[in-house]
């Protein structure tokens, strides 16, 4: 009987020593340490369990967190495809520089960003000194947090959405045009549908990222409790408790969210690759 | 010409030296454009530019003087020498992670591949929060593993250096991995095929013919991953324990300053950041322009 190989034969050498090594340390550093949330979870009995994520703290700070970041990669998706428009589209002095701060939020450490935006929209800040006198908080408000969010996740939508832009077939917009749309039916009907799968992984990326956002909010959100508290500020107080099966308990919550959000990219580019052949 | 002076869509004449400037069906008018980028200029200084430029403006804001005193304070300086040593830790161990996976990812065709490819991805999805807190679940004093360390090694996990470096790890080891993956994708294994052929060994492939390609995309790597691990914060803000002069990094440090109303040393301290996450930046344009053939245009984003 022919030996059932694990996998296709080649003849590049070193599978069992890359393959090993890439298990060994992605089991230590990720998958071992992440079975231990849910381990600590149901440490804990349902009651208990029930009681953490219905106290009227926690339901709160989720709203908060959800609420804020669903609104924030709302405004990146609207704002991301337009950035990405603009810098496919157009050739205008300084287009390059523009592209790459597009990564700023990605390459500045989230501290740093968070007491800059705290300093620029507190009440004596450069802009939240407008905003004083007629009454409106930015900083340390929900407004605040949201605006933190918008910071963080506004590359996700650009930098999805950019390269199906890039690779967009002009002689389609041609033909449209041809066949006597406006321009403005053509962007609509013709070129909005193709980048929709872009901007769907582009909204949940940023999503995903600004629920867990720490940093760069914490600064700025004022942190009340039931008012301005993020979720991930919850696990830290109850950390500093020595709560930890509370801490495990709304973790293993964030990040069942994260993995069905992971799901549901995957699900999107599949459907793509099938409707439009990319992803 | 005469044909054209009643111009029968138009229905109005003509004149042979005066032509109105028409915009292509498949562009916007220069109005629209002209608004657009104004409108984006105008986003991306409020919301990107302004946060960056504000970092320097508070950090000078009482002179240079005070600015060089951040510099002079032993917290600072254990901060910066801390991130250095956390950075020169985990950058080079993610390092050979990232060639080890995308050599087993890229090279070979086995089942659950596309799986391990979503496992390396995780740490983008998960908050630092939760990464920092796995740590203490499993390696913390109340714990099997971490328990049994310091009673028999004396070894502290958490609330000490390797935690941080731990941290570090987890939170930044997707992007080396990420960049090399799809670039060795698309360039197959025939030149390490003809290598063989001809006589090298496994090594001597890897030294003399697989690194060579993937040169541009592992120096782009390492670079982000560099710029994450130094900057990380949330991850390495619960596992710290924040003792000073000791588990403090420079992203906890400016913190530290900030909250004791040290405001012009945060942000001296975090202009140090700031200034790594431009230079970051240039050298990333940089790369992308001048090699974008040899570092693959896919997985860009993170």
């Amino acid at each position: 009987m022919a030996k059932i190989r694990f996998r296709e034969a080649s003849i590049i050498p070193g599978f069992r020593l890359t393959f090993g090594f890439t298990i060994f340390y992605l089991s230590i550093i990720v998958i071992i340490p992440i079975i231990g949330i849910y381990i600590h979870t149901f440490q804990l009995d349902w009651d208990a369990f029930v009681r953490i994520v219905t106290g009227p703290r926690f339901l709160a700070a989720l709203q908060l967190s959800f609420g804020a970041s669903a609104l924030a990669a709302m405004f990146n998706v609207v704002i991301g495809v337009l950035i990405a428009w603009v810098l496919t589209r157009y050739s205008f002095p300084g287009r390059r520089v523009l592209d790459a701060v597009v990564d700023l939020p990605f390459a500045l450490p989230t501290a740093v960003a968070g007491i800059s935006l705290t300093a620029i929209y507190a009440p004596s800040g450069v802009i939240g000194q407008f905003f004083a006198p007629l009454g409106i908080r930015i900083a340390y408000t929900p407004i605040g947090i949201w605006i933190a969010l918008v910071f963080i996740g506004l590359p996700f939508v650009v930098r999805t959405v950019q390269p199906v832009l890039q690779d967009f077939d002009r002689e389609v917009e041609e033909a449209s045009a041809t066949l006597g749309a406006s321009r403005l039916t053509t962007i609509v009907q013709v070129l909005l549908p193709n980048l929709v799968p872009a901007i769907l992984t582009g909204f949940a990326l940023a999503f995903s990222r600004a629920v867990g956002e720490y940093g760069s909010v914490i600064f700025i959100a004022g942190n009340l409790p039931r008012q301005t508290e993020i979720l991930p500020l919850l696990i830290v107080f109850r950390l500093e408790e020595f709560n930890y099966p509370a801490a495990a308990a709304i973790a293993a919550v964030m990040m069942t969210v994260s993995f069905i959000i992971l799901l549901v990219i995957n699900l999107i580019q599949a459907w793509s690759r099938r409707r439009f052949g990319h992803v | 010409m005469s044909d054209l002076a009643t111009h029968p869509i138009a229905g109005r004449s003509v004149g042979t030296t005066f032509r109105p400037v028409q915009t292509p069906p498949t562009t916007e008018s220069r109005t629209v454009q002209y608004v657009l980028v104004a409108l984006v200029v105008a986003v991306l200084s409020l919301f990107l530019l302004l946060p960056l430029a504000t970092v320097f403006a508070q950090a000078f804001r009482l002179g240079i003087g005070e600015y060089l005193n951040t510099f002079r304070s032993p917290e600072a300086l254990a901060a910066i020498r801390l991130t250095l040593l956390v950075a020169a830790i985990a950058v080079p161990c993610n390092l050979i992670f990232g060639i080890a996976a995308a050599w087993t990812i890229a090279k070979y065709r086995f089942p659950g591949r596309t799986f391990l490819v979503s496992l390396i991805d995780l740490p983008f999805s998960i908050s630092p929060l939760v990464a920092g807190l796995v740590y203490i679940l499993l390696l913390g004093t109340n714990s099997v593993i971490g328990g049994f360390l310091l009673e028999n090694f004396e070894i502290r996990i958490i609330f000490a250096v390797p935690g941080i470096v731990l941290a570090t790890i987890l939170v930044t080891f997707p992007f080396i991995a990420r960049e090399l993956i799809p670039l060795m994708e698309d360039q197959g294994t025939g030149d390490e095929e003809a290598a063989l052929s001809l006589g090298a060994n496994g090594w001597q492939t890897f030294f003399f013919v697989t690194l060579p390609n993937v040169k541009w995309a592992l120096l782009y790597g390492v670079l982000l991953c560099n710029a994450r691990a130094m900057g990380e914060f949330g991850a390495v803000a619960v596992i710290s324990g924040r003792l000073r002069g000791q588990t403090v990094t420079m992203p906890l440090q400016v913190e530290l300053f900030y909250n004791e109303y040290a405001s012009v040393a945060a942000f001296s301290l975090a202009s140090l950041l700031a200034a790594l996450a431009l230079v970051t930046l240039v050298i990333k344009s940089w790369l992308e322009w001048r090699y974008a053939d040899q570092i693959a245009a896919a997985g860009r984003g993170h």
